[in-house]
């Protein structure tokens, strides 16, 4: 697997910055239907590079992680809706809430010894236990669902993040780009070193001094916090929120397919995972409506065939490979002798 | 309330868990034996499901009649996807081969939308309104059935893994993989007649399933994770536990339907799951894993 | 000299087999000891008795007279105990450099320091032009001594070894003997290790232990366990000393 670790070559910045500019000048040549097509993958990129911290760093599965999209969408949905407050404003608390339960499922699985598979059951009952408790919950709507008031959309207002796809497509990829900083800094930090360590052998981690659980709760917290606030963007762009789709299974799923296919426990793995299974899926959903086919659940078999196809062919993702064909995963020592 | 209520509702929990019982006993099977989480498991049942449907609305077959023939084209899904897709992940990290049972599940699931679209097909036999009476306790005619058509299953099951040479085969690679390649045993055959076996028990499953609730394409994540809770309640790799824990969920199932809304009723499943992962890992009936 | 290490009246079963009883050694400040036995003996479970993988059933474990049975493992590495394993146990995934660091960040606040101490111990470990490497492209020999280095890097009061020769050559023995030596010589590192090859046992051990079914049969200087007519009734048959 490719690491990231260690200084940044001057080609890599060059790539870097080179995809930076293009994302930063789309909106001049994009229409709004392409735009709302990159604040898709941008969203995708985001979650799954948040996702990514417990799996690909801490080698946890999470598969429930709609959960702290949930939480963080109906945190700063409700303060903003019931007491006014704006979703920056609101931000931390929904922060804070997604931190808490990801820190009691943490505490539960791992002072509990519960691992692996047990633990991606556990995820995935948690979210599922959200989503029918949300049902039932009045103040924010319950089963039918909690709305934004929709405003004036010729105006942006940043603040409350109300306005037109450009300012939301901004945010997005500002948010995206702070999240492969952090990710790049915890890397080379000592909280990246413990990661890895736990998710390549965790005794002999402990063995060298590592308090595994502490570590492992430190991943699932970041995680869970870096993702609530993807939950913010997400009632904030779409103004409604219904248990059913945001705690849905299939939210957790697709929130794991970029990093998947991208690549787990890389740092560009998840982008390139979004960008590829986003641009396929547009582009099926295109492909299908020239041909006058309106049937739903096709671009769902299209995902599950890409995740098929990439676990069993490219098992590692499709960055890896990917980087060392375009010669990016060179260390100037390197010497690649797997 | 008056206690007939409680009862009848109960005994309805109970033989629906039993059918539960069933489909769990297949997923734990698949894993005693072949150790490969089958995240599939409620989709498979879900088409064995829809095959009935299909047979029914058609030729008017009755599901149950129509068990043996769904649970042997469930068998030979089984074999074929163990054959070749996941005998060739058996070395590779967990995840990986959880995320490829991820994928055919949701591949499963979609081809099953776009060919029957989302709206609730149903089966409805002669009996289906029928009921029988044993003193305070009405029961239903199809949940009768189906409750003894699981038992008699579950019975079949165990008699083939305790009395069938290829049965102690399959339980000899449970225990010991190594030691079953050195007698010679063709671990990856049987590996594919296993999940072969556990996929013909969901199939039984399904088709008794199909006289109990509506079919919908969205059953099928639900069924796995229901089964995933219920072997891990009753004891993962324990064949009574899956019956036993598929009788518990049932019934608190039932009884949380009763007392609180029915939609509370998985709730009570987790928080069961819950309590179990973190105090008696292993499930009720379970051997403590070294 | 003072004892580093004092392991007094361990004992630990396993569902009913007893692997370790009553076993009681003292290791010096500075000195190198051997714990030696048949297959099955229970030098392992000691290992992890004394490195907070298991809780002793009974029995004490004092560092420097500071008892640390029932801590964790990390915390005993912590308190100065560094390990490796029989199987060795690197991390794959992550560069030679990268697996020492890990260690390296026990006794290091900073990255940069861990880092540069990680450098240091590499040289010492002669893996130091591998560093960038992949810690799975190296051969068994190298993995062996990238264990040795990361448990090196943690600093610690004591080192346990467990069976770092098996599958080595004579020549890679003999370098590992050297190797030990002379940090035993040049840093004061206590070391405790568990050996099958006698030669590296003969060579490096000021005193040995001899275990055998859980129990210390016999201790003393490699010249006196190996006269000892106790140890020689084990060991007859095995491996010819």
């Amino acid at each position: 697997m490719t690491r990231f670790l260690g200084g940044i070559s001057r080609r890599d910045w060059m790539l870097m910055l080179a995809v930076l500019t293009t994302f930063l000048a789309a909106p001049w040549f994009a229409n709004d239907y392409l735009l709302t097509v990159l604040i898709l993958i941008l969203y995708y990129a985001y979650t799954g590079q948040a996702w990514n911290i417990m799996m690909g760093f801490a080698g946890q599965l999470s598969l429930g992680h709609a959960l702290y999209v949930g939480l963080g969408a109906y945190a700063t949905a409700a303060l903003y809706v019931h007491f006014g407050i704006g979703p920056w404003a609101g931000l931390p608390a929904a922060i804070l809430i997604a931190m808490a339960c990801g820190a009691v499922i943490g505490f539960l699985a791992f002072r509990f010894g519960v691992a692996g598979v047990y633990f991606a059951i556990l995820t995935i009952a948690f979210a599922e236990f959200a989503r029918i408790g949300f049902d039932h919950f009045r103040w924010v709507g319950g089963s039918a669902g909690f709305f934004l008031p929709v405003a004036n959309y010729a105006e942006s207002d940043l603040l409350n993040l109300r306005g037109k796809p450009v300012m939301f497509y901004y945010v997005m990829l500002g948010l995206t780009v702070a999240a492969f900083i952090l990710c790049h800094l915890l890397l080379k930090s000592r909280i990246g070193y413990c990661w890895q360590a736990i998710r390549e052998d965790e005794e002999a981690a402990r063995a060298l001094g590592v308090n595994t659980f502490r570590y492992k709760m430190y991943a699932v917290v970041i995680s869970a916090g870096m993702t609530s606030v993807a939950g913010m963007f997400y009632a904030f762009f779409y103004n409604n929120l219904f248990p059913e789709q945001v705690f849905s299974i299939g939210r957790s799923i697709e929130i794991i397919l970029g990093p998947i296919i991208g690549g787990v426990g890389t740092l560009f793995g998840p982008i390139v995972g979004a960008f590829v299974l986003t641009a396929l899926a547009e582009g099926l959903s295109d492909v299908m409506l020239v041909l006058g086919v309106e049937v739903p659940g096709v671009k769902q078999v299209f995902y599950g065939i890409c995740l098929l196809l990439v676990v069993v062919l490219l098992p590692n993702g499709i960055w890896p490979p990917l980087a060392k064909a375009l010669g990016l995963d060179r260390n100037p020592d390197d010497k690649r002798g797997v | 309330m008056p206690a007939e209520i409680y009862l009848n509702v109960a005994v309805s929990g109970l033989l629906t868990g039993l059918v539960y019982g069933l489909m769990a006993l297949g997923l734990s099977v698949i894993f005693g034996v072949v150790r490969v989480v089958n995240f599939a498991h409620g989709e498979m049942m879900t088409i064995a499901m829809y095959i009935a449907v299909f047979l029914f609305a058609a030729f008017k077959l009755d599901p149950l009649l129509m068990l043996v023939p769904i649970s042997i084209a469930l068998f030979a899904l089984g074999y074929a996807m163990q054959a070749g897709l996941i005998n060739p992940f058996i070395n590779r990290p967990e995840h990986s081969q959880f995320i490829l049972l991820v994928a055919v599940a949701i591949i499963m699931v979609n081809v099953l939308l776009i060919v029957y679209g989302p709206d609730a097909k149903n089966v409805q036999t002669s009996y289906s309104f029928d009921s029988f009476q044993i003193g305070l306790l009405i029961v239903d005619a199809t949940k009768a059935y189906a409750g003894a058509a699981a038992i008699a299953v579950a019975l079949a099951l165990f008699a083939f893994f305790r009395f069938s040479r290829i049965g102690k085969a399959i339980r000899a690679c449970a225990d010991n993989y190594t030691g079953a390649l050195v007698i010679g045993l063709d671990v990856k055959r049987l590996y594919a007649l296993t999940f072969g076996i556990g996929a013909a028990c969901v199939g039984a499953a399904g088709s008794i399933m199909v006289l109990l609730v509506d079919v919908t394409p969205p059953l099928g994540p639900a069924y796995t994770l229901l089964a995933f809770v219920i072997v891990i309640v009753g004891g993962l790799g324990s064949m009574p536990g899956a019956l036993l824990g598929g009788v518990l969920i049932g019934l608190t199932e039932a009884l949380a339907g009763l007392f609180f809304t029915p939609s509370a009723k998985s709730m009570f499943a987790f928080g069961i799951l819950v309590l179990v992962l973190l105090f008696r890992p292993q499930g009720i009936v379970g051997k403590k894993q070294t | 000299m003072a004892a580093l290490l004092q392991v007094e009246g361990l004992s630990k079963s396993f569902s009913g087999l007893r692997a370790a009883q009553d076993v009681s050694f003292a290791v010096a400040e500075g000195g190198i000891v051997a714990l030696i036995g048949p297959n099955g003996a229970g030098k392992t479970t000691c290992f992890n008795l004394i490195a907070g993988v298991y809780k002793p059933d009974s029995g004490v474990v004092r560092l420097g007279g500071e008892r640390v049975d029932g801590r964790r493992p990390d915390q005993i590495c912590r308190a100065g105990i560094g390990r490796t394993f029989q199987l060795v146990k690197p991390f794959a995934g992550m560069s030679v450099l990268d697996n020492v660091v890990v260690g390296a960040l026990n006794a290091c606040r900073t990255v940069r320091e861990a880092r540069s101490h990680a450098e240091k111990v590499l040289k010492i470990l002669g893996l130091a032009d591998k560093r960038r490497q992949p810690a799975a492209s190296l051969t068994l020999p190298e993995r062996k001594r990238l264990e040795v280095a990361r448990a090196l890097a943690t600093k610690p009061r004591i080192l346990l070894l467990d069976e770092v020769m098996a599958g080595l050559t004579p020549t890679e023995i003999d370098r590992m003997v050297e190797l030990l030596k002379e940090l035993n010589a040049k840093q004061g590192l206590t070391i405790l290790l568990i050996e099958h090859v006698m030669r590296a046992v003969m060579a490096l051990s000021l005193r040995v232990i001899v275990m055998h079914h859980g129990v210390v049969i016999s201790a003393g200087t490699p010249d006196e366990v190996t006269r000892d007519p106790v140890v020689i009734e084990c060991y007859l048959g095995e491996e010819a000393l």
